[in-house]
């Protein structure tokens, strides 16, 4: 017990360091604060968190001993006469030793520190949903195949409970980090890889690819939405059924462009010719917050952009510019936003 | 029986001056002076890519640079800094302070080490001719498979890439193979091993460490190579290869290149603290030893830079403990060297402000990778800035401030003029500001989960104040090395630096035993050995002989 208050109490110095910091830090505007492993959400990302907390304090310790040490004797030992020959001191075993011993000690407490958090990290449930996170150049697909849902880029997770990944990749290695919520786990094409993830309260999480994975990793991210058992299981509902069909005239129109122009060849939209692979699953789309690998919010303005013209707004992706008139283009914008 | 009296004939005059005196040169001396500026001018290239960069993440959604000019060019600064200016520069001190130190007319095979330097500069330009046609590597300097495969990375550059890097460790190879016989067979008499200088030490190690890493980096080139060129699948899945394979090869190497880069440093302020002390290393052995010690344990931490990549957790547990159990004894060296400066009488020359300067900085590399090693944080930080901020406090907090320290220890005896003394203080302090600034922020920007290798951000992550403040302090560290260019040019170039004479610092070893800079066969008479401090002891006859014989 004492040692847990112990650890509450680095806990709050932590927090105090961290909110200096953050009080420097424009207001952000789409997300609750940065996406820092320091403010986890979390079972396993506390753990972490917990760990670094104390090894962050051994860490200042040991710097400002030896860094204190380096200070005082260039302060204290400045030469004072340039004939000044000082003691000719070879060195000493048993104060060598002592300094040798010293850090082996400190690096043995870390090691079993880390030891007994690694032992209670990812023990993953039986019995939980599972989902296979497969990475794309660049963006994310989310399969629940037990739910028989296909999505990309927002994971959505029910409140508490513990989400086994199977991580993937079809390309080039890519790596799964959601950091409020855990470590990252490395996508790598022939290598299934296990995680588990899981939120304590309900929210929206930034995350990102984390391995370098060509033109534009930087714009590859992630949202992972938690939500109440409840609404979770709305999301499944809705996501289980059938894609919208369009209801007023430019949604029909946009429909009718889609589906005679190059977009089916990469896109799937359930119950419709569209059945590309290549590209994020377009079924729900309209119930997306963000496009693009998570770098657009899902907007009109933004949507016509990026079908105008997709090198414009992240070089380097894969979805090539197609050959639509500005009508064609509004009326795909209505038919995708329609698709609740 | 006739005693020969005359010179012997050589069989062909060689240039003594003029362009082609340095191109035909296998003097070591020559030969690293040409190392060491082709390297300082990769440095300076490596440099202004950096300032570019760091322009184009100033501030969120920039768009000063196309990602895929960002991608070329953090992975030619990566490429270029490694192994383009610091492994170089060290390789070229060393070339020209390993003979002198150890009492030698030169190198043991100096056509070979000739060979060894063209080969650098060729591999510079055979990486940097892609920038003419805009084939450039863009796959990071890890050249991850299978992103660095030809179907993810279609342009010549990655071919440049390997080419340069097979060239490279060519080079690395023979002059690792050069250095060693040299160590072991041109010593001047009474130079036992025992007595070796710190540097030397540091080169031998760093030596061993080339010739048993670099073999299994070049079989990972030649590999990629044949899988871009000929088709063949080694890294490739569809044909049974396995892309993570890549990353073993490429770790088995750079992970002991780190300490490739971090040795012949720590070697420099081995032998800048003693002189400025005024005092012999605290521990000379266990200075020695640990560098014997970390070059070892160097070769069992490979995968922990694959933590994340989802390999056993035993292995995990392996390579964790065998990457904290090195931070043993390069603590070891950091209480020596500081107890080095202990009871001193310290002179405070530019060389030990930068030795000083190498010790501060390093020690918040060092904590930074114990933490690293810890694998529940470093799945967390892995691939963050936190260990871009690592990295640098390691590489150029250590490795760069040990290098200059060197320089300005050593650039007397080269060029046999000073270096002024103002303007290397100046160089110093605001070199200490700017790399702080810059790479400061790095750590918690990782810690506010940002990610490395991205040519750009979203606003509202609470990333922009301290990419704006990493910003001003690159600038900072560009004017510092501006400051340093200038006082190069004035002092040495215009040689309007005062006249350094043999031994401007009352130096310990045998390079200050000659002229500046040395004649080309070093020494008239080839000195000989009876301490560590052989001329130390000159100057100190009395102290030494109570003292410093009882110590060996």
């Amino acid at each position: 017990m004492s040692a847990q208050g112990h650890i509450v109490r680095h806990h709050r110095w932590l927090s105090v360091v961290l909110l200096a910091i953050a009080l420097l830090i424009p207001t952000a505007t789409a997300f609750a604060g940065p996406p820092s492993p320091l403010t986890p959400a979390s079972t396993e990302a506390t753990i972490i968190r917990d760990l670094y907390a104390v090894v962050f304090w051994i860490a200042v310790g040991v710097f400002v001993i030896v860094e204190g040490l380096l200070v005082y004797s260039v302060i204290r030992f400045r030469r004072q006469h340039p004939e000044e020959v000082p003691v000719q001191l070879h060195g000493s075993t048993p104060v060598e030793v002592a300094w040798t011993i010293a850090p082996a000690i400190i690096v043995a407490v870390l090691m079993l520190l880390t030891l007994r958090s690694m032992r209670t990290l990812y023990q993953i449930p039986s019995g939980t949903i599972q989902v296979e996170v497969i990475g794309h150049q660049w963006w994310w697909e989310f399969r629940y195949p037990d739910l028989g849902i296909t999505t990309a880029n927002e994971l959505h997770i029910p409140v508490g409970e513990m989400v086994r990944l199977r991580i993937e990749s079809v390309d080039v290695i890519h790596s799964f980090w959601v950091p409020e919520l855990g470590g990252k786990t490395d996508a790598i094409p022939g290598h299934t890889n296990t995680t588990a993830i899981q939120a304590m309260k309900a929210g929206r999480y930034h995350g990102q690819c984390a391995e370098f994975c060509g033109a534009q990793h930087a714009q590859m991210r992630i949202e992972v939405v938690a939500s109440p058992p409840a609404a979770f299981q709305q999301w499944v509902e809705n996501q289980k059924a059938a894609a919208a069909a369009p209801s007023d005239e430019a949604a029909r129109r946009g429909q009718q462009a889609f589906m005679s122009s190059a977009c089916i060849g990469c896109h799937t939209i359930a119950g419709t010719p569209a059945q590309g692979k290549i590209g994020p699953d377009l079924t729900h789309f309209a119930s997306r917050r963000t496009f693009a690998g998570a770098s657009f919010e899902t907007a009109p303005q933004n949507l016509a952009a990026w079908i105008r013209d997709p090198q414009a707004l992240k070089p380097g992706t894969l979805m090539p510019k197609v050959d639509l008139s500005e009508e064609q283009i509004n009326d795909i914008v209505a038919y995708l936003l329609s698709l609740k | 029986m006739a005693t020969i009296t005359e010179a012997l004939p050589l069989t062909k005059q060689a240039p003594q001056t003029g362009i082609m005196s340095w191109v035909t040169t296998v003097d070591h001396k020559r030969i690293g002076i040409l190392y060491t500026s082709t390297a300082f001018a990769f440095f300076l290239l490596g440099g202004l890519m950096a300032l570019i960069m760091r322009v184009q993440l100033t501030q969120s959604n920039l768009k000063v640079l196309s990602p895929e000019l960002y991608n070329q060019l953090f992975t030619m600064h990566g490429t270029t800094m490694i192994f383009l200016f610091v492994i170089p520069i060290t390789v070229g001190l060393a070339n020209y302070f390993v003979p002198l130190m150890i009492g030698a007319r030169d190198m043991a095979f100096p056509r070979l080490n000739a060979l060894g330097y063209w080969l650098i500069l060729f591999a510079g330009l055979v990486m940097y001719s892609g920038f003419l046609t805009g084939d450039v590597a863009a796959a990071g300097w890890t050249g991850y498979t299978p992103l660095s495969e030809l179907r993810f990375s279609a342009n010549r550059g990655i071919d440049l890439w390997i080419v340069g890097l097979l060239l490279l460790g060519a080079s690395s190879i023979m002059g690792a193979i050069n250095f060693l016989v040299t160590v072991w067979r041109l010593r001047a008499p009474g130079m036992t091993i025992n007595r070796l200088p710190l540097f030397v030490w540091a080169t031998v190690v760093t030596s061993i460490m080339v010739l048993f890493a670099t073999p299994m980096l070049t079989v990972g080139l030649i590999t990629l190579l044949l899988d871009r060129q000929f088709g063949t699948g080694f890294f490739a899945l569809e044909q049974g290869g396995d892309p993570l394979l890549w990353q073993h090869l490429f770790w088995f190497y750079s992970h002991p290149a780190v300490y490739i880069m971090i040795l012949p440093a720590m070697g420099i302020i081995s032998e800048v603290l003693p002189v400025f002390s005024r005092k012999p290393i605290f521990g000379y052995s266990f200075v020695a030893w640990s560098s014997v010690a970390i070059g070892f344990l160097g070769f069992l931490v490979w995968a922990h830079h694959m933590f994340a990549t989802g390999i056993s957790q035993g292995v995990n547990t392996f390579f964790m403990i065998a990457s904290m159990t090195i931070a043993v004894p390069t603590g070891v060296k950091i209480f020596n060297w500081i107890a080095t400066l202990w009871g001193g009488s310290l002179n405070f020359k530019p060389p030990l402000y930068f030795a000083i300067g190498f010790l501060s900085m390093f020690i918040i590399g060092g904590i930074t990778g114990v933490m690293l090693a810890i694998v529940p944080f470093d799945w967390q930080v892995h691939d963050t800035y936190f260990v871009v901020g690592h990295l640098h406090y390691v590489l150029f907090g250590g490795s760069v401030f040990g290098i200059f320290a060197g320089l300005y220890y050593w650039l007397p005896k080269m060029s046999g003029r000073l270096l002024d003394e103002r303007l290397g203080k100046l160089h110093f302090w605001l070199m200490l500001l700017g790399f702080n600034l810059t790479f400061f922020p790095f750590h918690l920007l990782g810690l506010l989960g940002m990610p490395r290798r991205v040519y750009t951000y979203g606003s509202g992550l609470g990333w922009d104040l301290w990419n704006l403040i990493s910003t001003i302090g690159s600038f900072l560290v560009g004017l510092a090395v501006l400051v340093f260019v200038y006082n190069f040019t004035v002092s040495i170039v215009l040689r309007r630096g005062a006249v350094a004479g043999p031994d401007p610092w009352e130096g310990h070893t045998l390079e200050w035993a000659t002229s500046s800079p040395p004649p080309p066969y070093n020494f008239e008479t080839i000195p000989g050995v009876h301490s560590r401090r052989p001329l130390w002891d000159q100057r100190h006859p009395r102290i030494a002989a109570e003292t410093e014989l009882a110590y060996e």
